[in-house]
Order: C-alpha cells, then sequence, then structure tokens
C-alpha cells in the first residue's frame, strides 16, 4: 500500500497545515511517511510545493519521481498544473477553482480550468465559497483535504483527529470552523 | 521510547539533546534555522540547557568551543555558507581538538532553494582533517548526531555533521533512545588550546597521526552499507547521503540493483571503496553536492582498466539538486512518462515581499530620491530586502555575502561612485556590518548605509535581533559616525515624500551618514499579536 502526493498552493494558503494533518494521521496507522517541504525565500507569497509519501513499506526518496505522484491536492488551480509533470498516467488532480492572482501575467483562469479538466480524474471544488459557508475564507486548504480525503489512503476519523489537534490550541470555534470545512469539501467530494 | 514526527533539522537537534547537549549555539540561516528553533523549545529556557542564538556564526562556533573546553557537549549549526564566517575558529579547533563532545552541523543547499551558491562542506572537513557524517534519513540524522558526540570525544576533535536542504526541511518519523546524562563540568588545560607555534607545531602532527584512526571509524562505521551484487561484475554504485535514496527509488520495482556502496562518513571508507572497485569494471558516483566522492576516486589519473561515471564526465549534473528522475538518468534507465502543459505557458510565482513590507515602502523612496542623480550604485546584503533586486523595485544591484554590502559600498565610493549606497538589515547589520562600518566611520567616507531596521530576522522566520531601535542607534554612534548624519526614518506610504527628502540631504553630503528606515516586518507583528505568520 502506497501512496505519493504533491501538495501545492501559494505561500501563506497553509499547505503545511495539510501535511501536518495527513503526517500524523499516517503516523497513527502505522505508516511510514516523508514529507518534503518548502522553507525560507521561497515561501514569501511564491509557489510553494510539498512532496508527500505515504507506504507501508520503507520509502526511500523524500522526492517524488516526476511521473509518479498519485495525487496533487492543490490549494490554486494555476498551481495545480504547475506540478502536471509530477502526476503519473492514471494519478488524480484535486484542486480548488479559485484563483489566487499576485502575479501580473496569471493565464486566464478559464483556460487553466479547461487544461484540469483534460486530465482524465480530476475533481475541482470551490473551496473558496465552501470556506465561506464553513465560517473562514483562510480554511480553504481544510475543504481540500476534505475533498481529497475520499481517495486518501487514511481513515476520515484519524484526519479529522489531527484537524482538531491542529487548530485545538486557537480554540474551540476554530476546530469547528475548520471540520466544517472538511465536511464540506468530503461532501463536495462525494 | 515514543516515536516523533519531526524535521531532518530536527532530528539532529534530538540526537545532540539525547546526546548530553549541554550548550547550542547558531545563526538563522535556510536550511539550518530549525537545529536552533527546536533546541530552543525543548530546553526551557536555559533551565534543561543553553540553547541560543548568536550574533555570528564565528561567535556560535567560539561559544561552543568554549562549551567543549570546559569538558561539555556542545552543537554548533549553522547554513553552508556560515562556516565561510565560522571557518577561522573550525580550521584551528581541528588543532585544540574537543574536551567535551563538539558537533558542527552544516547544512548545504544544492540548487540554491534560498542561498548566494551552493558549496559543498565536505570540502571543509578535508581542509580541517576532521570526521563527518552525511546521514541519508530522519532515523540516521537523529542517531549519527548521538554518535558524533561520542566520536567527538573519543577522537577528540570536532565532528562536523553534512545536512542538506531536502532532509534539513523533510518530515518523518524518529525512533528515539534513552537519552544520556550531561558531562560534568572539567577545567580545561592551557598547553594544547594555546596555539602559540610551538604548541601548534605538535597538535598538528597529533592531528595528521589521528587521520589513521578516522579512516578506521570510517571503515568500520555501522551506517556504510556495502551490497555486492555476485552476478553482476559490470556496474556498481557509490551513493552518499541522500543520493543513495534516489538510487534506491529507482530500483524499487526492478530486478536487484547492482552493488551498492552508501557512503555516509568521511574521511572516505577505503576499504569499502576498494572492495566495490575491484568488484566491477564501471562505477557510478551519485552524491548530492560536489564531485567529491569522484575526485577523490580519481585522483588525477583515474584506476587503471576501470572507467568512473558521475559529475566529471556528464552522467550527472554538476550544479543544482539531485531528484529520483535525473538519478535515473546517470543509470541509463527509461525515463517515466511525463504530462506537460501545451495550452499556455506556465506563469512563474517567484517569491516576493510581503503585503504592507517596510522595504517597499524603503525602496520606493531610494529609487525617487536616487532619480535626481545620473548614477549611483546601491550595494545589497541578505534578506528579504534581497528581493529588492527583482521588479518592480529594481533597486539594488549587488548582493554577495554577509555585510559585503557596507564594504563594498566604500570600496566603491573609494573608486569614484557617488552616490554609494549600502542597504543592509538590522540583523545583519549587527552579523557582519559592524566592522566595515567602523572602518568607513575612520576616514568618513562618501557613502550612505540603509539601515533596515525591521527588528527581526524576518527571512528566516523572524528569531531576535541584537542591535534594533535606540541601542542600534547607540551602536552606530559608538562606531564614530557623526550624530548629525545618523537620521531615523518610518517607511509608510504617508511619509514618502519626507523620507525620499531626508535621503536627498544625506546623498548630498560629502562624508559618511547613516540612515536607519525603522519599521517592524508585518510578519513578526502578526506573531507579536498571538496569530500565525504566513
Amino acid at each position: 500500500m502506497r501512496q505519493d502526493i504533491i501538495l501545492a498552493g501559494v505561500g501563506g494558503q497553509g499547505i503545511l497545515s495539510i501535511a501536518f494533518v495527513i503526517d500524523n494521521a499516517a503516523l497513527e496507522e502505522g505508516l511510514n511517511f516523508k514529507q518534503a517541504e518548502v522553507h525560507g525565500m521561497a515561501q514569501r507569497g511564491g509557489a510553494v510545493q510539498s512532496h508527500l509519501r505515504l507506504s507501508s513499506d520503507p520509502i526511500h526518496s523524500d522526492l517524488i519521481p516526476r511521473g509518479g505522484a498519485d495525487m496533487i491536492l492543490s490549494v490554486e488551480p494555476l498551481e495545480s498544473l504547475r506540478y502536471l509533470d509530477y502526476l503519473s498516467p492514471d494519478g488524480i488532480i484535486v484542486t480548488s477553482r479559485s484563483p489566487f492572482v499576485n502575479i501580473p501575467d496569471y493565464p486566464d483562469i478559464e483556460k487553466v480550468l479547461t487544461e484540469i479538466k483534460t486530465v482524465e480524474n480530476k475533481l475541482i471544488v470551490d473551496s473558496e465559497n465552501l470556506a465561506k459557508e464553513a465560517g473562514s475564507p483562510r480554511a480553504q486548504n481544510m475543504v481540500m483535504l476534505g475533498a481529497a480525503s475520499p481517495y486518501l489512503i487514511l481513515s476520515e476519523k484519524i484526519l479529522k483527529k489531527f484537524v482538531r489537534v491542529l487548530f485545538g490550541p486557537r480554540g474551540e470555534k476554530m476546530v469547528a470552523t475548520n471540520l466544517k470545512a472538511f465536511d464540506l469539501g468530503r461532501h463536495a467530494a462525494v | 521510547m515514543k516515536q516523533e514526527v519531526l524535521l531532518g533539522d530536527e532530528a539532529v537537534a534530538l540526537g545532540a539533546i539525547h546526546a548530553g547537549l549541554s550548550g547550542g549555539y547558531s545563526y538563522p540561516g535556510t536550511p539550518a534555522s530549525e537545529i536552533m528553533e527546536y533546541l530552543i523549545k525543548v530546553s526551557d529556557g536555559g533551565k534543561k540547557f543553553v540553547a541560543s542564538w548568536s550574533v555570528n556564526e564565528k561567535v556560535a562556533y567560539e561559544e561552543a568551543l568554549g562549551v567543549s573546553y570546559a569538558g561539555k557537549r556542545a552543537l554548533v549549526s549553522m547554513k553552508h555558507v556560515g562556516l565561510n564566517v565560522a571557518a577561522d575558529p573550525f580550521m584551528n579547533s581541528a588543532l585544540t581538538g574537543a574536551n567535551g563532545g563538539l558537533v558542527v552541523v552544516v547544512a548545504d543547499d544544492p540548487g540554491m532553494h534560498s542561498s548566494q551558491n551552493e558549496q559543498d562542506s565536505r570540502y571543509f572537513v578535508q581542509f580541517a582533517q576532521v570526521f563527518c557524517f552525511e546521514p541519508s534519513n530522519h532515523q540516521e540524522a537523529y542517531a549519527m548526531t548521538r554518535q558524533a558526540f561520542d566520536l567527538s570525544e573519543t577522537l577528540g576533535i570536532p565532528v562536523l555533521v553534512r545536512m542538506v536542504t531536502r532532509l534539513s526541511h523533510s518530515r518523518s518519523r524518529v525512533q528515539p533512545q534513552p537519552p544520556r546524562e550531561q558531562n560534568p563540568l572539567k577545567y580545561g588545560e592551557g598547553k594544547e588550546w594555546t596555539l602559540l607555534p610551538v604548541n601548534a607545531r605538535r597538535q598538528f602532527k597529533i592531528l595528521i597521526d589521528k587521520q589513521r584512526d578516522l579512516i578506521k571509524a570510517s571503515n568500520e562505521s555501522e551506517f556504510n552499507s556495502l551490497d555486492i551484487n555476485e552476478s553482476n561484475t559490470e556496474i556498481g554504485i557509490i551513493a552518499s547521503g541522500i543520493a543513495y535514496n534516489y538510487v534506491l527509488e529507482n530500483f524499487k520495482d526492478e530486478a536487484p540493483p547492482p552493488s551498492v556502496l552508501k557512503i555516509t562518513t568521511y574521511p572516505l571508507p577505503e576499504d569499502l571503496v576498494k572492495k566495490v572497485v575491484e568488484h566491477v569494471d564501471t562505477i557510478l558516483v551519485v552524491e548530492e553536492g560536489y564531485p567529491f566522492i569522484e575526485k577523490n576516486i580519481k585522483g588525477l589519473f583515474g584506476i587503471t582498466g576501470k572507467e568512473i561515471k558521475g559529475k566529471l564526465n556528464g552522467y550527472l549534473p554538476s550544479t543544482g539538486e539531485l531528484s529520483p528522475e535525473v538519478v535515473r538518468q546517470g543509470l541509463e534507465m527509461t525515463p517515466l512518462p511525463k504530462r506537460k502543459i501545451d495550452a499556455f505557458p506556465m506563469a512563474a510565482r517567484p517569491p516576493q515581499l510581503c503585503q504592507g513590507c517596510s522595504h517597499a515602502d524603503t525602496y520606493r523612496a531610494l529609487n525617487k530620491a536616487l532619480e535626481s542623480y545620473s548614477q549611483a550604485n546601491v550595494f545589497s546584503d541578505i534578506g528579504c530586502y534581497t528581493l529588492g533586486a527583482l521588479p518592480p523595485y529594481n533597486a539594488i544591484q549587488s548582493c554577495v555575502c554577509m555585510g559585503a554590502s557596507v564594504s563594498m559600498a566604500k570600496g566603491g565610493a573609494e573608486a569614484g561612485v557617488y552616490p554609494s549606497v549600502a542597504v543592509i538589515g538590522d540583523s545583519t547589520f549587527a552579523h557582519s556590518g559592524l566592522t566595515p562600518l567602523l572602518d568607513a566611520a575612520a576616514v568618513n567616507t562618501n557613502m550612505n548605509v540603509l539601515i533596515l531596521d525591521n527588528a527581526t530576522v524576518a527571512m528566516t522566520g523572524g528569531q531576535p535581533t541584537f542591535a534594533s531601535g535606540e541601542k542600534l542607534q547607540r551602536v552606530i554612534e559608538g562606531l564614530g559616525v557623526e550624530k548629525d548624519h545618523i537620521r531615523t526614518i518610518i517607511p509608510l506610504p504617508k511619509n514618502h515624500v519626507a523620507n525620499v527628502q531626508v535621503m536627498k540631504e544625506e546623498f548630498d553630503y560629502k562624508g559618511l551618514s547613516v540612515i536607519i528606515a525603522a519599521r517592524e516586518c508585518v510578519q513578526q507583528a502578526r506573531r507579536r499579536r498571538g496569530g500565525k505568520s504566513e
């Protein structure tokens, strides 16, 4: 049993929070995992990605080979395409449809979405509105984690346990908002 | 003990703590910062052990050396270019030796994710003639750091742990072992540590004599492994550190791989290298960084009857970071199928200054002020403000190393550049800007130093700085800069016109001036208010 996931987004969108939940869920389920992050200069409002590998066998490389990812999970549509060369022939893209425009040459969003739709397995989620519905526009990352959850080799229950662990220190309201965001995302997927 | 989820950097830190660490010192720098962040978090405000940011890497190294002198275990951590700053004590500590275990963790940055070069610290190891571990995974990062302390005490030398960005910033699980107690305090003896020529000659001889023990330790290390494939005498692979993972990754679903020697210790484990070289006709050397192993094995003339492939003859690229697919090419295996986008060119999303960043206001004012002069040079330094080199600012024309802005502005001014402007952050100024400013003040050079005082080390996540606010002002006065030409501005859009005016006044002054642009980092302000930074 193994799963290789590219997490993508823009610095500040909280992809490392998604990684935290998946890492800890993997540990709890007794899986090996490696998760490569980008820190430092690249984080400042730039494209960020994380390679997340889960396996019941030992994992060698911290990086996923190009052409080998089972999933691209992106909080931003253009960013989901930036790593398209990592996706394996039968891999799935799970992405937000809400563009984060902080560059002058952001392509036409319709073209971006059309390109995503050329991939056979894809799930495009309105994370912006679902996060607002959950109570916080910043919860788009948890919407996307929820949307990806049916495809992950991890149980929903354990994932949600670590959503609670992650947001617990910031109060019950925060926990409730993010769990709702997760549920709305998951509902959008199934 | 319970398994933990740790970054590679954190695994190093935990290994040090469990080895009985008494003092840890560092200066922030990607990808090494998280080592000290973790130590500080666990140190319980210094009650368990000392964990502290130092003003620069040289100071950090010497503080650690002092702990070792007193018989206790010390760790000093830094990014690769930090070892250039600490090179003086590093080289000499190979001669003094270590009393308490002294471990130097250096994180290299192949691919320059957040650095100005990709120098390979293994050359420093060879230069100083000390021992080095190069972990390939998190468990090894933990275990090797622990063992590095023991080895440092047994061999009486500092031991280096070479990390690389990919491991430093990758997270995985680690199985810790029961911790060891700290060493007792022991006052040092003077002779070995007083490097007068008469003593240094003896100490250097001792270091040279130790080399056989170092090679023996490398040959016998439990962390190296040689898997001989008896039936394949054509090709064998020598892979070090995380490069070993990329090799195995490519043989994951394949028939048994060729013979593989995994190297994680330096000096090179000569016996193991010899065994694999004897077994095969062709050797592929896979290593992250420079072709260090490759060159050492090859020497000037190569090995008769053997072919050695690697970075020197183009089987692997000589620049940038390795990856599973780069190594796959070196192994001459069929590439995996890859998708590509045809519909539109992928727009780059480079890093940029944060919304509301004080540096943006400073650069807008600086660009405006310099419009009045036909030519000018702005020498900059290492920090978030280096992003001022990119659009829309295009405000700076150099970034070389910590503190170089001030010294280069002085040299530029002396060559005739006017206005000659240095742009440096408060932490970089404390790190390496004080001494060149003392130099410039001594001769009242016609130049301008713009200190961007945002009261934190912003780029690496908001570590404390040593000279900010009023203290910074007093330090600059103390260095001999004329009080009338130490000006402070608040970089905010509403102050733009006034700030441009201050800059022009000081550019027109024929002598040394310092302008402090003081406003807190927006990310740090958010953290201080209890929120999360982005």
